[in-house]
């Protein structure tokens, strides 16, 4: 297996995540067909296709957040540092707790402050002083560039904020647990394009010592943050299977599958 | 065109009316049962009626000191028992209840809703009082709590299951395990309507007689134990309307008062509590 000489290799080339012939169903409808690929340890990777070709559904595979909606079920290896997070006896609250995710809908807690959200991570956990929360949290929210517009109402709701405003809390929430892997399912879909800016800008903070995977449907952004592309779309009988998978330069400027090439340059999709 | 539109609006106007008279016939109903124990109960409801415990036959004044103090241990017993468990049960319902034990346990629980009280009485009879020995305030208790705890397990269940699996999620990927994230998640946000239907609950429960009559039995003296009969103001209403001294019936009068205010005063509560959750208070 390749991933096995991986730790022989340079730093930027190592794998993070190995997925291998990953298939997830929901009920009777399969949504992703046998899908491989190896996410890359401190690089972000992009996943792109059409609405419904299972980007999602992948991302929520990778930290077993697939299997907790009724009905839903996934097989298949995903080797988070060469251990699959599949195995029988893998707790997947570990497995959630190190890769942390970001979700398309906005969902803070309703019952809960903007403090409290970014903080249940931490104080649903561990023992921490609540000093070193304030801390955590205002960290969090500045890296999520929410603070300036919420530390005068960190006792307010956190579902009170504006739709983005909710989106980037929801961000500060899953940093808050410093997670080695940070899922985002189209991040900025809610967000201003200066809110989308420093978005990136975090990522490409973030991705100093942790690993990203993000959807989007945005292809510039695709393009400006992420070093691998993915491209998946859906098949005949509609599972979703990985079309292309390369460096991001390569797969907008000179993509192998014509129909890679049709969907970046907007021919359907 | 013009014959549609006309008949349109007389029907519109003729079910108006009629759902207008409906209300009307329903707040009236109420006001005439507040209204007349009211008028019937109010002049006897005083200090002493409330401090006084009930005199002998032939001597003026007394009241009911003892029942009512009854019925708020037999309340806050029932409580004690019911809302813990119908809660847990509730919880047990929403998070696991989706196979066979849970559809099981949800037609106990709705049969249980539609048992008539007097069954659920004599069946703690059978089970305690006899086994006892004697008639008690724990026997009363548990029976009170018998009918309280379908009623908190479904409102419980209702409400977990109206939060939405959003929110779970958003827990779970925070690598928060199931349990903390029932506790401190979802319970919270079902909160306000398991308050609310757990004061239904209570209130529904005061004001019954008939399992109180194979249980609490009543007592004349005062509350002398949880394993000794206790008095309760439905059990003497019912002892003193169905007797034949003007004095006892004007005392019934008053508990009944009392015993309708409380009711009223939760359902009021309920109201004011809902009204804030939905409502723009922050
Ligand atoms: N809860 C569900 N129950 C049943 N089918 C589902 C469910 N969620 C997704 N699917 C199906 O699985 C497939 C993949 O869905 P997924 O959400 O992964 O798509 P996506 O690529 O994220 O789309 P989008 O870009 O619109 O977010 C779709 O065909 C969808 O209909
Ligand atoms: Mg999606």
């Amino acid at each position: 297996m390749s991933h096995e000489t991986d730790w022989e290799r340079p730093l930027e080339q190592r794998a993070k995540i190995v997925v291998e012939r990953l298939n997830a169903w929901y009920g009777p409808v399969h949504a992703i067909h046998d899908i491989s690929l190896t996410i890359l340890d401190r690089r972000i990777t992009a996943v792109i296709g059409p609405s419904g070709c299972g980007k999602s559904t992948l991302l929520r595979c990778l930290n077993r957040m697939h299997e907790v909606q009724p009905g839903a079920r996934a097989q298949g290896e995903v080797l988070l540092n060469g251990e699959n997070i599949y195995a029988s006896g893998v707790d997947p609250v570990t497995v959630r707790r190190r890769v942390g995710m970001v979700f398309q809908r906005p969902n803070p807690f309703p019952t809960m402050s903007v403090f409290d959200n970014v903080a249940a991570g931490l104080k649903l956990h561990s023992l921490l002083s609540r000093t070193r929360f304030a801390d955590t949290v205002e960290r969090a929210l500045r890296r999520a560039a929410l603070w300036d517009e919420v530390k005068d109402k960190l006792k307010k709701n956190g579902a009170a904020l504006s739709g983005g405003q909710q989106q980037r809390l929801c961000i500060a929430r899953a940093l808050a647990v410093e997670p080695e892997v940070l899922l985002m399912d189209e991040p900025a879909s809610a967000l201003d394009p200066m809110a989308t800016l420093a978005i990136e800008d975090l990522m490409r903070e973030l991705v100093q010592d942790t690993t990203i995977v993000i959807v989007t449907h945005n292809m510039q952004q695709a393009a400006r943050v992420s070093d691998k592309t993915a491209f998946l779309l859906a098949n005949a009988q509609g599972a979703g299977e990985l079309i292309e998978y390369g460096d991001t330069p390569q797969v907008f400027t000179n993509p192998k599958d014509e129909r890679t090439e049709a969907y970046i340059t907007g021919r359907f999709g | 065109m013009i014959g549609q539109y006309t008949r349109r609006k007389v029907t519109n106007y003729l079910m108006l009316t009629l759902c207008g008279l409906a209300t009307l016939a329903a707040i009236a109903i109420l006001l005439l049962v507040v209204g007349y124990t009211a008028v019937n109960g109010l002049p006897y409801l005083n200090l002493e009626f409330i401090t006084q415990t009930a005199r002998p036959l032939g001597e003026p004044g007394g009241g009911m000191r003892n029942e009512i103090i009854g019925t708020l241990i037999l309340v806050g017993l029932a409580s004690a028992i019911g809302l813990p468990v119908g809660l847990l049960a509730g919880s047990f319902l929403a998070e696991y209840g989706d196979g066979r034990v849970g559809t099981a346990v949800r037609l106990v629980a709705d049969v249980l809703t539609g048992v008539p009280s007097v069954v659920i009485g004599i069946f703690v009879y059978i089970i305690m009082v006899r086994s006892m020995g004697t008639f008690s305030a724990l026997s009363g208790g548990v029976a009170l709590a018998i009918i309280m705890l379908p009623i908190v397990a479904r409102t419980t269940e209702e409400m977990m299951r109206l939060i939405p699996a959003t929110y779970r999620e958003a827990a779970l990927a925070l690598g928060i395990s199931r349990w903390r994230t029932i506790i401190s998640v979802v319970i919270p946000g079902a909160m306000t309507g398991i308050v609310t239907g757990s004061m239904l609950a209570v209130a529904r429960i005061t004001g019954e007689t008939a399992p109180l009559i194979f249980t609490a039995l009543g007592n004349r003296f005062g509350f002398s134990g949880l394993l000794n009969p206790i008095a309760a103001m439905p059990l003497q209403i019912w002892r003193y309307a169905t007797s034949a001294y003007d004095t006892w019936h004007q005392q019934a009068w008053a508990a009944s008062f009392l015993l309708v205010i409380f009711v009223l005063f939760i359902n009021i509560s309920v109201r004011w509590l809902t009204a804030r959750r939905y409502g723009y208070t922050r």
